[in-house]
């Protein structure tokens, strides 16, 4: 078994009354891209803060490289962190901000210059080295804060939602860049955020946290294609899952007088029956001659048509609830129109009514 | 939406089109019934705060027969600077006849230790309470807070006791003691309430660069804070040289700050009134928290805009 870069055993932390993180367990091995992704509120960035030693945690270990960092300064901890508003020294250049934790640490001067250098020409930023934070673009200064954390050589980066305070294309730049970063220095990543689109693109596994508690751990593929509840099927995925409510009998998924075929579905624990939901994402939906195809078939009439250019979602309703489906961009739909669609329940999730955990 | 295309050659096409009806900026007539209202009640407003100054400078500037005619608001007709000569240097107090200089420079030793100590302190303090959450910081702030809304007057003879029996009843030092803690609520308070203000994240990336508590203070905290440096020192500068009481009551003649000795050379009971020695003594007085305003405005204003260039 390969080594784990970073372990988190029965970590617990509490402000007072209030639980945040409880009885958290957590391995990460060498060199892995983790996502930990989760609404607002939900303990994500307070794990990173316990990672990193900036919280003092309540209960549990935090291992590091085979060394138990629970009590070490996050100096101490082969760590860096880049920050959301990148936290960088207003008063340093960036050459002065790279360097403030090697200055720190005890670095010669030679060493101190060719570790910025190197840093400085990886990130690309050789012709801001003397400018202040002030003088630099968004991007730009997230760059040196990423910079800050390659000088000091860490183990493990560690990423408090850097992009969220950048406009849509800066961050799809600089989510590849961090991307290419990673392949490129193959460390241990762990990343916040609450936007599933970097968690799918960046992430080797993606933890989806809430209330304090994973919910569910897996590679991308896994969470979107086999979500394990409820709530992380609703998580994951743009524009959202759709779900109908039924009961699940011999023949198939019953809901509003329809009946829904389940065959092909690849059970959690045997064939599930009872009061259940079925949830069909929205681009697994095929409309027009390609429905026939499908093992369930529905006329719908068009309600509410929201063009996005590449495609278009379409709202509707399915056995009397609400449902929406994209279609091709190109395909002229107006409300009123009749069309046929189609899915598979099998490439669906079924979760249970009540516990809301896969079928 | 419309294509810019098209309406760049309509607009090309036609020339500027007929307009009716108000259009552009709306005028503004300079002796609007606002305007005549705002600038009439600033005037008034100005020389009811400048017409004192005014007679006090004048009156500072006359000799004793020209005040004896009575014409407070007249020039004076002969300018003397024998008042300000007499206030500065000559004029007595008890047994001391060497004038308000040695007042002066008896505040200057009281003001500058005490403003520069109580800001150190205050500054450390605040700093701690806002970012190195110790457990009982909250209380510790409580009890700070509450300190500020104790009367002085409470305290006066409990603290005489005390700097008698350490040893420092009627010295400078006792006084610069007093000063420094009596400062400490408040000027804790705009320290704490300012580096709470500055982003959190930086405390956190100084951490992981492995900076400890005098680092962060001194190498992050202190280059972003001139601001509220100024703003303190503005505070505690007038605030220690105005004052009366603790001078009048922890000092003894020969130590007394300025304010005191003002006190005494203006309200001698004995011989003539010498209201322009009076006048230019208290002008003296004055001059410093006035050009500490004057100096630091500036330096103010170009404080926050330092401050306000966000990593």
């Amino acid at each position: 078994m390969a080594a784990n870069s970073v372990e988190i055993k029965n970590l617990d932390l509490s402000f007072g009354a209030v639980n945040v993180l409880q009885n958290l367990n957590l391995q990460i091995p060498e060199g892995e891209f983790l996502v930990l992704l989760g609404a607002s509120g939900c303990g994500k960035s307070t794990l990173l803060n316990c990672i990193a030693g900036l919280l003092d945690v309540s209960g549990g270990q935090i291992w590091i490289k085979d060394h138990n960092v629970t009590w070490a300064e996050p100096s101490k901890r082969g760590i860096g962190m880049v920050f959301q508003s990148y936290a960088l020294y207003p008063q340093m250049s960036v050459k002065g901000n790279l360097s403030f934790g090697l200055r720190n640490a005890g670095f010669r001067k030679a060493e101190i210059e060719e570790r910025v250098a190197r840093a400085a020409g990886i990130l690309q930023i050789e012709p801001l080295l003397s400018r202040k934070p002030a003088a630099l673009s968004g991007g730009q200064r997230q760059r040196v804060a990423i910079g800050r954390a390659l000088v000091r050589d860490v183990d493990v980066f560690l990423f408090d939602e850097p992009l969220s305070n950048l406009d849509a294309k800066l961050r799809a730049d600089l989510r590849v860049e961090i991307k290419r970063l990673h392949q490129r220095l193959k460390n241990t990543m762990i990343y916040v955020t609450h936007d599933q689109i970097e968690a799918m693109t960046l992430a080797d596994r993606i933890a989806i946290m809430r209330g304090g508690a994973i919910q569910q751990l897996g590679s991308p593929d896994e969470i979107y294609n086999r979500p394990v509840n409820k709530y992380v099927a609703e998580f994951i995925g743009s524009p959202v899952m759709n779900f109908l409510e039924g009961e699940l009998t011999g023949a198939g998924f019953v809901s509003g007088g329809e009946t829904i075929p389940t065959e092909g579905y690849t059970w959690a624990d045997g064939a599930g029956t009872g009061p259940a939901w079925l949830g069909i994402r929205p681009e697994h939906v095929a409309s027009g001659a390609d429905a026939a195809k499908k093992t369930y078939t529905t006329e719908i009439a068009v309600e509410l048509v929201e063009p996005m250019g590449s495609d278009t979602l379409v709202w509707c309703q399915v056995a009397g609830q609400p449902f929406h489906f994209n279609m091709d961009g190109q395909e002229k739909v107006a409300p009123g129109d009749r069309l046929t669609i189609g899915f598979d329940a099998a490439r669906g999730s079924m979760f249970d009514k009540d516990s809301e955990a896969r079928l | 939406m419309a294509n810019p295309a098209t309406i760049s050659t309509a607009v090309a096409g036609a020339d500027t089109l007929p307009l009716d009806g108000p259009q552009g900026p709306r005028p503004r007539p300079r002796l609007s019934r606002r305007n005549i209202f705002i600038y009439g009640t600033m005037l008034v407003v100005a020389v009811y705060y400048l017409l004192p100054l005014y007679v006090m400078i004048v009156t500072s500037l006359k000799g004793m027969p020209e005040i004896r005619l009575g014409n407070i608001f007249s020039p004076p007709m002969e300018i003397t600077f024998e008042p300000w000569v007499k206030a500065w240097a000559e004029a007595c107090t008890g047994l001391n006849c060497d004038g308000l200089s040695r007042g002066f420079w008896n505040s200057v030793k009281i003001t500058v230790p005490s403003v520069f100590l109580s800001i150190a302190v205050a500054s450390v303090n605040g700093y701690a309470l806002s970012n190195w959450k110790f457990k009982g910081a909250d209380i510790f702030f409580t009890i700070l807070i509450f300190g500020a809304f104790i009367p002085y007057q409470v305290m006066l003879y409990p603290i005489v006791i005390i700097l008698r029996e350490i040893g420092l009843y009627g010295s400078l030092g006792g006084l610069v003691i007093v000063h420094v803690i009596f400062g400490m609520p408040i000027v804790t308070l705009l320290f704490r309430n300012y580096f709470a203000s500055l982003p959190e994240e930086l405390f956190k990336a100084a951490r992981v660069d492995g900076a400890g508590f005098w680092q962060i203070y001194f190498q992050i905290m202190l280059p972003m804070s001139l601001p509220i440096f100024v703003v303190a020192m503005i505070i505690q500068v007038t605030g220690i040289w105005n004052d009366f009481l603790f001078g009048v009551v922890y000092t003894k003649p020969d130590t007394y700050p300025m304010t005191v000795q003002l006190n005494n050379i203006v309200n001698s009971v004995q011989g003539v009134k010498e209201y322009n020695v009076n006048m230019a003594a208290t002008i003296l007085t004055g001059l410093v928290p006035l050009v500490i305003y004057f100096v630091s405005g500036k330096l103010f204003v170009r404080g926050i805009a330092a401050g306000a260039v966000k990593g």
